[in-house]
């Protein structure tokens, strides 16, 4: 009995997937080995990748979507969602990784920028996108292009969660004050954010945007994830901050325990202890190229 | 009998969707993350999210054993996609150290509709609630695949013959999100089945 019409690769099947990430950790892998200690720890997906951030701002060079063996060897390794990265604009690069089946596409800063004006039309992909966002326009001018799932840029493979926190307050502020807005005022918001006034009007509606928000860039501890999440991120992305730390497992372990119970400091007291030293991490007057600055 | 408390596991996924849908019935909710959130409460929702992710929580927030001990004791639950997976009694291509309830006979394969980008939505008919019922929005994301039913297992509703709502005693399970479509009536059956307070849907 076949009765039933079934669609795929709709905007409510792509941010459904992102709906099922809340309150988890997306951790960065480079292999097959890493992807399951993440898996082991509790990620409730991982991104492939073919440096962590940390390593492509050492190496420096031109920063590309990672080897499709790569992708494959961590898909065969794990059985939880597995997200990739393409470069902004690099639209053949989400058609490899929609074809390699990957669970989400993210249209990245961290990667070389592809296109200096234009983002990828992810309506013409049924493999969901999501993409990073410094403030509230950005992040709408990403959600009007089809991204499924917003999240905060931070400043990636730093271990400095101080960029993190300047976009994701300066998102959930600006989400707050529209809220407050009369109607009149919702043009001048379109007009200011740089944004389509419809998802402006929906913001001063529901109070939140049409997509989670996740936040990414610098979180190296516990704390951080539990700092992200009580600013009102509803989930992490963890990169450098795992794999360049000492004990990667166990701080991958105490990262999963800190994003469930963020809001329970003695928990956090508990899972914060003995892991080791994180990631070394450098200061943003230290570095000379911001990631976050990628995307228009 | 005062209004219920549910408690909605809170330890990853898409609790407040849940949260959400329970309140416009009107029933008062509590996310549940540690054992004392336990206390006081009348029946349970496990909600999407990742099963695995989920299992490894039960363990360090203690929760596993107090909530198999509630299931025991006759605790309503119901879960929705990873939520049905921890309530199965046997998982296929889960992790091998994956925990479940065991609290419905049924088998379960982890994925069994494929990776996201075999994710779907569908109508699918519930005959459950009446030959003219309208059918329900189902919106399945790497959805559990019901391969085995056991005795005393309620179909409620199928999708291309393959069950995705099924009832067993007081646990319900829904392979799909009812939490994501805005429809009540599986919620709102889920509160019927425990209390005969009308819910304000039904009122008004």
């Amino acid at each position: 009995m076949s009765d039933q019409v079934s669609i795929t690769g709709s905007f409510p099947v792509k941010r459904g997937l992102a709906e099922m990430l809340k309150g988890g950790v997306i951790m960065d892998v480079v292999t097959p080995e890493q992807a399951k200690i993440a898996e082991d720890a509790g990620a409730c997906a991982v991104m492939a990748l073919e440096r962590v951030p940390a390593d492509i701002r050492r190496d420096g060079g031109v920063s590309r979507m990672s080897d499709p063996e790569m992708i494959e060897g961590i898909q065969a390794a794990v059985s939880i969602p597995v997200m990739a990265k393409a470069r902004i604009g690099h639209f053949v690069e989400a058609q490899v990784l929609e074809a390699l089946g990957v669970d989400f596409v993210d249209e990245s800063e961290v990667l070389t920028p592809a296109d200096e004006a234009h983002h990828i039309d992810k309506y013409k992909f049924a493999v969901p996108f999501v993409c990073g966002a410094t403030n509230l326009g950005e992040a709408l001018r990403r959600i009007s292009e089809g991204a499924a799932l917003i999240r905060s840029k931070g400043e990636a493979g730093t271990g400095n969660v101080v960029e993190a926190v300047r976009h994701l307050r300066s998102i959930m502020g600006d989400i707050r004050k529209i809220g407050q807005a009369d109607s009149a005022e919702l043009f001048q918001w379109a007009k200011q954010l740089q944004a389509p006034l419809p998802l402006v009007q929906e913001i001063a509606e529901t109070g939140k945007l049409p997509v989670p928000v996740f936040c990414a860039g610098g979180l190296a501890t516990p704390a951080d994830a539990a700092l992200a999440m009580q600013l009102g991120a509803e989930a992490v992305f963890v990169g450098s901050g795992i794999f360049k730390s000492d004990e990667p497992a166990r701080r991958a372990a105490a990262i999963v325990e800190a994003t469930t119970h963020f809001n329970d400091a003695s928990i956090l007291a508990k899972v914060s202890r003995g892991l080791g030293a994180p990631m070394t991490g450098i200061g943003m007057d230290e570095i000379n190229q911001r990631y976050a600055e990628r995307g228009w | 009998m005062q209004v219920p408390t549910i408690g909605v596991l809170a330890l990853q996924g898409a609790f407040q969707s849940h949260q959400q849908r329970l309140a416009e019935l009107g029933a008062p909710t509590r996310q549940i993350r540690t054992p004392a959130d336990l206390v006081g409460i009348d029946a349970l929702v496990m909600p999407g999210g990742e099963s695995t992710t989920m299992s490894k929580l039960l363990v360090t927030s203690g929760l596993f054993e107090p909530i198999a001990a509630r299931i025991v004791d006759g605790m309503p639950v119901f879960g929705t996609c990873a939520g049905m997976i921890l309530l199965a009694t046997e998982v296929l291509d889960g992790r091998p150290d994956q925990l479940s309830f065991g609290a419905i006979d049924i088998t379960v394969q982890r994925n069994g509709y494929g990776r996201q980008l075999d994710s779907f939505e569908t109508e699918i008919s519930m005959p459950a609630f009446g030959d003219d019922a309208a059918p329900f929005h189902g919106v399945f994301i790497r959805a559990p695949k019901v391969v085995r039913l056991g005795v005393g297992v309620e179909v409620l509703a199928e999708h291309d013959g393959v069950p995705v709502i099924l009832r067993q005693r007081a646990i319900t399970v829904a392979s799909f999100h009812p939490e994501l479509a805005n429809d009540h009536r599986l919620h709102a059956q889920f509160l019927n089945s425990f209390t005969r307070i009308p819910s304000h849907a039904e009122t008004s």
